[in-house]
């Protein structure tokens, strides 16, 4: 019994870095035979330079400061479009869910623009304020403000009644009834919304640094496109996933934090 | 309202756009009574219920809680335990209080309800009866006058049901509480209730005393007359042919 208790136990401790390894595996695997068909000359450089050169790349552009120069202007684009669409999505989807005369007033109009792809306004938006930090922030703060509010909305819409309704026999307040039920119930609804508009955030950015900006990520790639500095287009692709993966990151932690919850085990039963 | 009564319910009527839910309701309840409400679905029990605990309003007619009239001194027990999900044991209790001593006072009710050790615990840690359990702790918490039991055990099996409507009684006895119970389960009224109303054709129409300390056999006696109330001695008869 103490063995097979010993083994197991061996078991889990061989089973868990396992399983934290497993998601990285692909891409490993992807890269390492993607040096070696560069190194065996099956890729021509011109079409996709090897890892290794991106990577010198990288260091290169980091130790001339020009990476992260970059890097930190598309940051706070992305973090500041992000505050305020998702700001701005929070409050119309808290609105909207709450009252039933702003729902009937509102939802209608900001359905009919949720479906025009927001980068299609590009043009407008350039014709509107030029090709500065503004117009970068506002095409963001348009694409990440849907999916935030379409999840608080929904959110908030889909409470359950007899949560409402237990709370109304306990006669909360109408801000008690906010805070210590509808917010809760809705989080995790809330939380989707922003997890999908961190992806939009970065997808957003890409295009408008792409076709216009003097900085950032997307100007880097495009600057390069022009010079045929195939490295460093690769660079750009590569730096955008690792900030998107790491946003995703960010997202789920707080998912955990705030949902602790929804993943407490039924083990103590 | 005379010195006894808790709660009066005077000519009430309940309508629906043209559905008539409640009609003509007229109900005395004495303090520290319990009282059964029992009936076929649609009869109006649940709706009476509400109209108390001032969850809706009555079309007509008029119910009086307590001196002042005021609803803060019931609380309802629903059939779902409706705990909330994201908040532990502890704060499920507190939340609705606005007492400073709410935690000790949370921890006393969960050793009532013979659930001291899962304060820490997160509702979906917790089976159907704990739940219901920590619901009617949840229920106690501001010391209410009026009970009010909407098919609270509904959903239990046998064995918990039982232990249930113990503790209820216990409970109910020892804080000296005015309760009224709404059921599907006769046998439950005639067990756990001062005296059960039948409530038909959206009317409170029959009512039925049930003797102090009563045994088995007693209890039977009562579910039995009550059932004949509700569903007419024929078709009890063809049920039993």
């Amino acid at each position: 019994m103490q063995d097979s208790l010993t083994i197991a136990r061996k078991k889990r401790k061989f089973v868990l870095p396992v399983t934290k390894l497993l998601p990285f595996l692909l891409p490993i695997i992807l890269i390492l035979f993607w040096q070696v068909s560069s190194t065996l000359g099956w890729l021509s450089s011109s079409v996709l330079p090897s890892p290794l050169a991106v990577l010198q790349d990288g260091i290169k552009l980091t130790q001339s400061g020009e990476l992260p120069k970059n890097l930190s202007i598309s940051l706070y684009r992305a973090t500041v479009g992000l505050l305020i669409g998702g700001g701005v999505g929070f409050i119309l989807g808290f609105i909207n869910g709450m009252s039933k005369t702003c729902r009937l007033l509102f939802d209608s109009s900001i359905q009919m623009f949720r479906n025009i792809p927001h980068l299609a306004l590009i043009p407008l938006i350039i014709l509107w304020l030029g090709i500065n930090e503004s117009a970068k922030i506002s095409l963001v703060a348009i694409g990440t403000m849907f999916p935030v509010y379409i999840n608080t909305f929904h959110g908030i819409s889909s409470v359950d009644p007899d949560l409402i309704e237990m709370g109304k026999s306990y006669e909360l307040s109408k801000s008690q009834m906010f805070f210590k039920i509808i917010f809760p119930a809705a989080l995790p609804q809330i939380l989707v919304g922003i997890r999908y508009a961190l992806g939009v955030m970065w997808t957003t950015l890409i295009v408008a640094e792409t076709i216009s900006a003097s900085s950032g990520i997307g100007y880097m790639a495009n600057n390069a496109e022009d010079f045929m500095d195939m490295e460093t287009v690769i660079l750009c692709i590569v730096v955008y996933a690792i900030l998107g993966k790491i946003s995703d990151l960010v997202a789920k932690s707080f998912e955990s934090l705030l949902l602790e919850w929804q993943t407490t085990g039924r083990s103590n039963v | 309202m005379n010195k006894n009564s808790m709660i009066e319910i005077k000519n009430v009527n309940k309508m629906y756009q043209d559905l008539t839910a409640l009609e003509n309701v007229n109900l005395n309840i004495n303090q520290g009574e319990f009282i059964a409400l029992v009936g076929m679905s649609g009869g109006g029990k649940s709706t009476l219920l509400r109209l108390i605990a001032g969850l809706e309003k009555p079309t007509s007619g008029s119910i009086t809680v307590g001196e002042d009239n005021s609803r803060s001194i019931m609380r309802m027990m629903f059939q779902e335990d409706r705990l909330l999900p994201w908040m532990n044991v502890l704060d499920n209790l507190s939340f609705g209080s606005k007492d400073k001593n709410t935690k000790a006072h949370a921890k006393e009710l969960l050793d009532l309800v013979e659930l001291g050790d899962y304060a820490d615990h997160f509702p979906n840690q917790l089976s159907g009866g704990q739940k219901q359990r920590i619901a009617l702790a949840r229920a106690l918490m501001t010391n209410p006058k009026v009970l009010l039991l909407d098919e609270p055990l509904g959903a239990l099996d046998a064995l918990t049901r039982r232990k249930m409507q113990d503790l209820i009684l216990d409970v109910c006895q020892k804080q000296h509480l005015t309760t009224i119970l709404v059921t599907h389960d006769v046998d439950e009224a005639a067990r756990m209730a001062d005296r059960i109303v039948v409530m038909k054709e959206s009317t409170n129409y029959y009512e039925e005393d049930c003797p102090k300390n009563r045994n088995a056999g007693q209890i039977g006696i009562v579910a039995d007359r009550v059932l004949n109330e509700i569903l007419g001695e024929k078709e009890i008869q063809k049920q039993t042919a």
